[in-house]
């Protein structure tokens, strides 16, 4: 499968398990895992010593999420539609306020006229719908040049920039 | 007025080019009608009735001469010939060609507009007073603080998928002219007991099917936390409001169905998270964006000049026009004068190109090349010398653009309704122009003085029929048009939603039953009691028994009448 990382389409092997019975074992490989099923298992994950991908949705608390960021090698954040705005907020709040410097992906409806906010927002890797062609996803990265407002990117807010001229 | 530097400038182009190769993209087919239309709407396009409806957001309504001339221009050359302002203090276009949306979007650019979140479920155009700078009843001008969430808000990466719409407004003065407690966010400046001006703020203000009137969840707010409390707030609606039903929402129902206290609480809990980040609003940005919104150089002697009163003893028509589109003004000598949009035979809120030309001539002769767009869909001269109203009346007049109803019946707030709006149930426009056939006696409409008419097409309620004075909402009812009225309502200080009168009436009698409900109104007013009052002061009842008595009556009559041909 391939992604977007670092500004560049790459291969990558993670594979997002959805059907997982919250009480059966824990998937072999590069699997990334339903919050809900750290949630369930999270003794018993943590004692292992693993560290493993979450994939984090909507209904999903952050400071839940926040309190095991250590064990988390990756967190998918999901979009299931594109629509559905709430894993900005999500992300966000695991960039700038929990300091999470792990990987942050998106996953779902994940398309290119959305990339732009979700960067913004500290997402750093997206799988894009399989349909749609990555590359061109990849160009629409850049978006617009001016940001008028801070959010996970660091940017300053334009009025500061006004400030500093 | 505010002008663009280079960041603003850089911003609007590069939404055009966005713009541009999205459209071709959905043209050649590479994106769906559905992956299309958010894009779309965060652009102000909709598919109407017949054709694309484009928005062009007028930021707190405030438009320069160029700009208004700019818009008669893409009437002329995109459209058919006419613009609709909006309640939204926007402007539609209503007969486009999507192809050509790019190119409307690229001359607007030139003239420092946009179309930018003026639909979709991200924060919308800030709305705010149209007399913001010339009132005598301000704290202080709303608008700068209006352009700064302005720009905070645009492309906003976090809260630009949210589960609806968003609506924010910003009044500065002691009247609230803006419908600013029917907005998913109200701000009022205030001063507090130290003599600081800073914000109040509420939230949960909305109208559609399930009207609320907003909460106030913050009484004092320090300027320079603006963004961060709003971001606060937006944080909150976006993780917790519904998402799985689309008519339940907006922030209302969240703040609702908590309870505003509890609400703040959240706001508040976040808010002590972020207020000292890099969100903090730095005085020097206040005091830059201040700078764009000082006054004219008045004319010292303007006062002097006494001209009009000479013109309006002998001239009624004149005379008529000054008492109900000229109102005050805190520089001495100077005059807001009110655009009528409102014809007896035009759908309310339209203008032509050639009346929009007109006006920006006018603007640049009499007003400082300003004009202002109500959300009562009328326009503003914000700055006439009061010895200028004589010969700017009859240039008004020449246009049709001086119809003497600013706050009467005929000066009603009409969405486009059936005519043109893919979600209508009903027509508006047609009940528009059967309340001005029969109320055409100006002396009449005078007598009955200050009343607000306010329509809708559908329960979305574009045309505030909640806050009327008189609400009527259309509805569908087996495939005929069927008028629902609302009694009471109110969008100003003492805002208050409608209350229903009963049954929706038939399509032909609206304008007859609004008569009955004015003879109410007549026969039992004290004194200057305008409509509203009476209404609160003597029920709901004598109205409901005037209608529906003679509705009934007739009813009766009828089936006699049936009866007694049955019998023979």
């Amino acid at each position: 499968m391939r992604v977007i990382k670092d500004n560049h389409v790459v291969e990558d092997n993670w594979e997002r398990v959805d059907e997982l019975e919250n009480d059966g074992p824990l998937p072999a490989g590069q699997v990334i895992i339903p919050f809900s099923y750290w949630r369930d298992n999270r003794e018993q994950l943590i004692s292992s010593g693993k560290t493993v991908a979450v994939c984090v949705n909507g209904d999903d608390e952050t400071d839940e999420v926040a309190r095991d960021l250590e064990h988390f090698e990756l967190i998918a954040l999901d979009f299931p539609k594109f629509t559905d705005g709430r894993s900005y907020s999500h992300a966000r709040l695991l960039r700038e306020r929990f300091g999470y410097e792990g990987e942050i992906r998106a996953v779902g409806d994940v398309l290119q006229d959305q990339l732009f906010y979700m960067q913004r927002c500290g997402i750093d890797s997206f799988q894009v719908r399989e349909d749609k062609d990555i590359n061109k996803a990849l160009g629409a990265l850049k978006g617009f040049s001016v940001k008028y407002q801070t959010a996970a990117d660091g940017a300053l807010p334009v009025y500061r920039l006004r400030g500093s001229a | 007025m505010y002008q663009y530097d280079n960041y603003d400038q850089t911003i609007v182009n590069e939404r055009v080019e966005q713009f541009r190769d999205q459209t071709r993209r959905f043209l050649a087919g590479e994106l769906t009608e559905d992956e299309f239309r958010p894009l779309r709407l965060m652009n102000g396009l909709y598919i109407q009735r017949y054709a694309p409806m484009l928005r062009v957001a007028i930021p707190y309504g405030l438009l320069s001469s160029k700009q208004m001339r700019m818009l008669a221009h893409i009437a002329r050359e995109y459209d058919k010939d006419y613009g609709h302002f909006s309640t939204r203090q926007n402007i539609q276009y209503n007969w486009l060609q999507l192809e050509r949306v790019p190119d409307i979007l690229a001359d607007l650019a030139s003239v420092e507009m946009h179309a930018i979140q003026t639909s979709g479920n991200c924060i919308r155009n800030v709305t705010s007073d149209h007399f913001a700078g010339i009132a005598d009843d301000e704290i202080e001008d709303p608008r700068p603080y209006a352009e700064i969430i302005r720009q905070w808000s645009t492309f906003h990466p976090e809260f630009s998928f949210l589960p609806r719409k968003f609506k924010i407004a910003v009044n500065g003065a002691e009247n609230d002219r803006a419908a600013t407690q029917v907005h998913d966010i109200g701000v009022y400046l205030v001063k507090n007991e130290d003599g600081e001006v800073g914000f109040k703020v509420l939230v949960g203000g909305g109208q559609g099917r399930t009207p609320y009137i907003g909460a106030f969840i913050r009484d004092f707010l320090e300027k320079k936390h603006l963004l961060s409390y709003l971001e606060a707030i937006m944080r909150v609606y976006n993780r917790y409001g519904r998402r799985d039903n689309l008519f339940k929402a907006r922030i209302k129902i969240l703040v609702y169905a908590l309870g505003p206290e509890k609400f703040a609480c959240l706001v508040e809990e976040e808010w002590e998270k972020i207020k000292d980040s890099a969100l903090v609003l730095d005085q020097a940005e206040i005091d830059r964006v201040k700078t764009y919104f000082t006054l004219p150089d008045y004319d010292p002697d303007a006062d002097k000049d006494h001209g009009c009163e000479e013109k309006q003893k002998s001239d009624k028509a004149f005379r008529d026009w000054v008492r109900r589109n000229v109102k005050g003004h805190k520089a001495a000598g100077y005059r807001a004068v009110m655009i009528s949009l409102k014809a007896p035979d035009v759908p309310p809120g339209d203008a032509t190109d050639k009346q929009m030309d007109s006006i920006a001539d006018l603007a640049d002769q009499y007003s400082a090349s300003e004009i202002v767009v109500t959300h009562d869909q009328n326009l503003v001269l914000p700055h006439v010398k009061q010895g200028d109203l004589y010969a700017l009346w009859q240039a008004l007049d020449k246009e049709n653009l001086a119809t003497p109803n600013i706050g009467l019946l005929t000066d009603m707030i009409c969405c486009p309704g059936l005519d043109f709006c893919q979600l209508a149930n009903a027509g508006s426009i047609p009940i528009a122009m059967q309340i001005n056939q029969k109320f055409s006696d100006l002396d009449y409409l005078h007598d009955i003085g200050e009343i607000k008419v306010k329509m809708s097409g559908c329960m979305n309620a574009c045309g505030h029929h909640h806050v009327g004075h008189i609400g009527i909402l259309g509805v569908d009812k087996k495939g005929v048009e069927y008028y629902q009225l609302t009694l009471g309502g109110s969008a100003e200080n003492d805002a208050a939603v409608g209350d229903r009168l009963g049954p929706a009436i038939e399509k032909e009698k609206v304008a007859e039953t609004i008569g009955e409900l004015l003879q109410v109104y007549v026969e039992n007013r004290i004194e200057e009691e305008r409509f509203l009052d009476t209404y609160r002061r003597i029920g709901i009842k004598p109205f409901k028994e005037r209608v529906y008595a003679t509705a009934n009556n007739t009813k009766e009559s009828n089936s006699r009448g049936v009866k007694a041909v049955a019998s023979h």
